[in-house]
């Protein structure tokens, strides 16, 4: 380890209500480049512990291409300076991130491509979800499978985990390239949240 | 406030009855907790725990399994382990100064925010993305949901960006917020307060939270603030008035360093 003081961690705050003008921006849930063969839709429904939607949280995604490989490109929220305003994306680059706030009834989708493996583990993409009430962020994953329908046989978290939990983690397929994924704060199917060490 | 009142206890009523001494009550219970773990050799929390019951809207959003922790050294390419990117495109020079985005000045006591964004191990991290949202001088948000009767301001809309320099460095040009009512207890007033969204260099670093001006007399009363039951990690959420921040005949000058936490693969690989 190293000799120097490491300074304290800043804490975490809630998000608070009014986010809604401030963090969500145009393009926001399309990563996905115009046309491309690997697009997926991914959308759900955040809802509390007593099972009602969530109208207030924001989820921001992170993940690969199909390859599997970690853009390092900026790009997802591109400005204006004629205006101020949101240019957009340019629909050509990939940057993997994307931000959605929840609509009155909790549900979001994104269109991002599909995650590719890396490292022989089964493909996801990073979630972090933020929300009024919620003191301190939650990460989770979204498992989604390849195009073939495989690949969550072999990941060690989800190894690690009862079925039951595990399934909280999995990507439902839909027609037309689209996974259906519901995240549950609290409850008896409550959402698989990590915490990174 | 009556002895009956006072007497009743805070669930035998509507939760939208519940009064200031009700929350002190639950927020000194919550303190006390945290202090007594402390004591039993817990290690210090940097960070407000989700179950949080004088912030009422916490009571249904937090998880009540334990998280699922992940050993990022097992997993070296695990994609929590890099970070978005941001870039030239994704700033532009106007979105530092949230004094300047209309064709008007906005009302208020104009300031700089500025500051170093480090890593645990108290390295910057350089060229990422800082958003800061925030009320007007009013205590009024530009958000459609905000009922609050105070004024709006045409030349304030309170939201700003800006990428860390070389050195981890950012500043801001606003106006400083005014506190606001809140409708978690009756008389809930919001302590004066800037909303920061950070990234890292890794995604596990993430972070939303909220800095705050010294000496407002709301601290005590708030259990937003509260809800970080630590008192070392609270004044770290507070920026420093500096004076050799502050410019002549224009605008004061707070000092706020943010330090994110979480794993990151610069740190492990430099740290061995």
């Amino acid at each position: 380890m190293s000799s120097h003081t490491r300074p304290a961690p800043t804490p975490s705050h809630t998000v608070g209500p009014f986010y809604g003008y401030a963090l969500p921006f145009p393009g926001g849930p399309d990563a996905a480049p115009h046309a491309h063969p690997d697009t997926v839709t991914v959308h759900g429904r955040v809802l509390d512990g007593a099972g009602a939607p969530v109208p207030d949280a924001l989820l921001e995604f992170w993940g690969p291409d199909a390859e599997g490989r970690l853009p390092r490109r900026g790009g997802s929220l591109r400005r204006d300076p004629v205006t101020g305003g949101f240019l957009g994306r340019n629909g050509v680059d990939f940057t993997g991130f994307t931000r959605v706030a929840t609509d009155a009834d909790g549900h979001w989708a994104i269109r991002t491509l599909r995650p590719g493996a890396r490292d022989g583990r089964a493909p996801y993409l990073s979630v972090c979800v933020f929300a009024r009430g919620l003191t301190h962020h939650l990460f989770t994953r979204v498992y989604v499978p390849d195009a073939s329908g495989s690949g969550a046989e072999a990941d060690p978290l989800l190894a690690a985990l009862p079925a039951e939990r595990r399934a909280t983690l999995l990507a439902t397929p839909e027609p037309h390239a689209t996974y259906r994924f519901d995240l549950r704060l609290q409850g008896p199917d409550e959402t698989v949240f990590l915490e990174f060490s | 406030m009556t002895e009956t009142t006072r007497t009743v206890p805070e669930q035998a009523r509507p939760a939208d009855e519940l009064t200031q001494a009700d929350i002190d009550r639950q927020m000194a219970r919550e303190r006390e907790a945290y202090e007594k773990r402390l004591a039993e050799g817990a290690e210090p929390s940097h960070h407000p725990r989700r179950e949080y019951a004088p912030y009422r809207s916490s009571a249904l959003r937090h998880p009540t399994q334990p998280p699922v922790v992940i050993d990022t050294r097992l997993d070296p390419e695990a994609v929590e382990l890099s970070s978005p990117a941001f870039g030239e495109t994704d700033v532009t020079e106007l979105d530092s100064d949230l004094t300047r985005q209309h064709q008007g000045e906005p009302l208020g006591e104009r300031i700089t925010v500025s500051g170093r964004l480090l890593d645990r191990e108290g390295r910057p991290v350089r060229g990422q993305l800082i958003e800061l949202w925030q009320a007007n001088a009013s205590g009024r948000y530009a958000h459609q949901r905000d009922q609050h009767p105070a004024p709006l301001d045409p030349h304030f809309t309170g939201v700003g960006r800006v990428l860390t320099g070389d050195d981890g460095s950012y500043r801001f040009t606003t106006i400083k917020p005014g506190a606001y009512p809140w409708r978690n207890h009756t008389n809930a007033w919001r302590p004066a307060h800037i909303h920061f969204s950070l990234f890292g260099s890794a995604f596990t670093q993430r972070l939303v939270t909220q800095m705050y001006f010294p000496g407002d007399p709301l601290f005590a009363y708030d259990p937003i603030l509260q809800s970080v039951t630590d008192e070392a990690a609270r004044a770290r959420l507070v920026a420093a008035y500096d004076h050799d921040l502050s410019r002549p005949e224009w605008s004061l000058g707070y000092h706020w360093d943010i330090v994110l936490d979480g794993p990151a693969a610069t740190w492990i690989e430099e740290g061995r």
